[in-house]
């Protein structure tokens, strides 16, 4: 599903955090969002399925179309939005109370669907297939979620994710609270994960920007007390040897952020 | 004569980086006055503990007529242990859903400029004098609820709760019940809303961002998080209604009898509502007695609140 965004401004109450966005996000490809802290690209992701709005005064200014339909639409109910746009945080966040079988079913069981043992089971496992992590717990379903290393942790919130098969899915830092090894997986099945779904990701990692996406978007701030905004939009190759934009240059090459 | 032969001019100590540490007189009066107010609780509730002993063995065995009628102190003490438990408990049948409804509408579904004054007027509840609460049940909730009496005698009465002539007054446990509720419904939320407002924001986000509504994200992540404190505010609730006299002496006419009957004109009676009532015409031998209904109250809620710091502790320990 593409994404199409014009002319977004993101507020909290009267402070303007976000100004004049647009971009095209191609379906079933990676977009990579870079740019130094503060710069409103976490918070310009999470309006991508209005998470945004958990914050007591945010709202948003401007059209942002998911396949066609304005997401922010009169009638458009946030939860449905959240179904078609799963999320991955910076932190793994498994429910802590529940198993890695009930965990990868959570999304599953909202809205108090009823769903039979034999699909349940073909659900969890595909998920965990899909987040390449069927074969380290396949032996301990029973067992709670925390119990798993960092890295696991995340890749069963991705199968939490992708259970309920949304449209997009957003990846805030997904690796900032993991080691290498974890962080080599994680990429390996973004790069996986792509043939099925549109995948937005938010890193403060360049290398890991230039190694999964196809195109990357850079946020700045004008300045300090300013909203951030997008710098440049381009294909990942051309963003990494020759940007539009002497800032872009600037911040990719490490002279600043 | 050198100066290495005195050890208080040691040239390789500078003065102004002398470790040598010297507590403040402020230090000291401080410490001094943790360590007496620590102490003096504990020396107060085992002076308690000492007093009921003392006074309160000698009532275990007494003339049988002592025992208001009931013949030996099991006999009066089981009765009124049950109807203590039982109004407790049903003070928290009323209470724990309505303090868990309000702390989820303070912490998770209020807009703050509500929230906060409702968080408010609940802890003012807390502040009213619970003789207060007692005479407003004798005299304006019971009548009111003359009517819901005989309809439940009524229209419920095959529930053991409900089965007999309902009462004329609304002097009853079922009056005393709300009432007791009403009581410990601010530290019941108050623990709750506690407890919900800690949720971390990531479990959450978990919930919201699978396409949870407000209430199923409630269920996921707000509950199981604060099960535990929720848990330890209903033992402290339980714990206040259990020693709570007022509400009960002044409003239900007693009698010591095990019933479950709740709306009818004799009610069974509760520990500290006993002694309320008897202790002023009291000859030594039913003192004693008293004092002993007193002792296994003491010991009775001594090991509800144990058992509620247990299950904390075990919430913690996860």
């Amino acid at each position: 599903m593409s994404i199409q965004v014009k002319d977004a401004s993101i507020f909290y109450g009267d402070f303007k955090a976000v100004e004049d966005v647009s971009m095209s996000i191609k379906p079933k490809s990676v977009t990579a969002f870079i740019g130094p802290s503060g710069c409103g690209k976490s918070t310009f992701l999470r309006t991508l399925n209005r998470m945004h709005e958990v914050i007591p005064g945010a709202y948003v200014e401007g059209k942002i179309q998911i396949a066609g339909q304005d997401i922010y639409g009169p009638n458009v109910d946030p939860v449905a939005v959240r179904r078609k746009v799963g999320m991955v945080f910076q932190r793994p966040n498994p429910f802590p109370t529940m198993s890695i079988y009930d965990n990868v079913l959570a999304g599953n069981k909202l809205n108090s669907k009823r769903i039979k043992k034999s699909e349940a089971d073909s659900i969890v496992e595909k998920a965990l297939r899909g987040a390449n992590l069927w074969n380290e717990v396949k032996d301990r379903l029973g067992k709670p979620g925390m119990g798993l290393s960092g890295g696991q942790q995340q890749r069963l919130c991705i199968a939490r994710a992708i259970a309920v098969q949304p449209e997009v899915l957003l990846m805030d830092e997904p690796c900032s609270a993991l080691d290498p090894i974890s962080t080599a997986a994680i990429e390996d099945l973004i790069h996986e994960l792509k043939s099925d779904y549109t995948i937005v990701i938010v890193t403060h990692n360049m290398q890991q920007a230039a190694r999964v996406s196809d195109d990357t978007g850079f946020f700045n701030l004008k300045a300090a007390g300013q909203p951030g905004h997008l710098v440049e939009f381009n294909p990942t190759k051309q963003m990494f040897t020759k940007p539009d934009n002497p800032d872009t240059e600037a911040y990719i090459s490490g002279r600043f952020g | 004569m050198t100066v290495a032969a005195d050890p208080g001019a040691d040239p390789g100590v500078d003065p102004k980086s002398d470790l040598s540490g010297r507590g403040s007189v402020g230090d000291v009066v401080f410490r001094g006055l943790a360590v007496a107010a620590a102490s003096l609780i504990l020396v107060a509730l085992a002076a308690v503990f000492i007093f009921l002993g003392i006074e309160g063995i000698p009532g275990f065995n007494v003339d049988a007529q002592h025992y208001a009628g009931q013949g030996s102190f099991l006999g009066l003490v089981v009765p009124l242990l049950f109807a203590t438990m039982y109004a407790a408990v049903l003070a928290l049948i009323i209470a724990v859903p309505f303090s868990v409804a309000i702390a989820l509408f303070i912490s998770h579904y209020a807009p703050r400029r509500v929230a906060v004054p409702v968080a408010y007027v609940i802890d003012l509840l807390a502040a009213v004098p619970s003789v207060v609460f007692g005479l407003w049940g004798a005299v304006a909730l019971g009548p009111y609820l003359v009517p819901a009496h005989a309809w439940l005698a009524e229209h419920l009465g095959w529930l053991p709760f409900f089965d007999g002539q309902p009462s004329g007054n609304g002097r009853t446990l079922f009056t005393a019940s709300i009432v007791l509720a009403v009581m410990i419904l601010p530290i019941i939320t108050s623990i709750c809303r506690e407890v919900f407002a800690q949720t971390p924001r990531l479990h959450e986000e978990a919930a919201l961002a699978l396409g949870a509504t407000r209430w199923e994200m409630v269920r996921y992540a707000v509950f199981p998080y604060a099960r535990s404190g929720m848990v330890s505010a209903v033992m402290l609730g339980l714990g206040r209604a259990l020693g709570e006299t007022m509400a009960i002496a002044m409003i239900a006419s007693p009698k010591v009898v095990i019933s479950l009957f709740i709306v009818g004109t004799q009610n069974p009676q509760t520990i500290a509502a006993h002694i309320a009532q008897g202790y002023k015409e009291s000859t030594p031998d039913r003192l004693s007695v008293l004092i002993a209904t007193g002792l296994v109250l003491f010991a009775f809620t001594f090991l509800v609140n144990a058992f509620a710091r247990w299950i904390v502790a075990r919430g913690r320990a996860k």
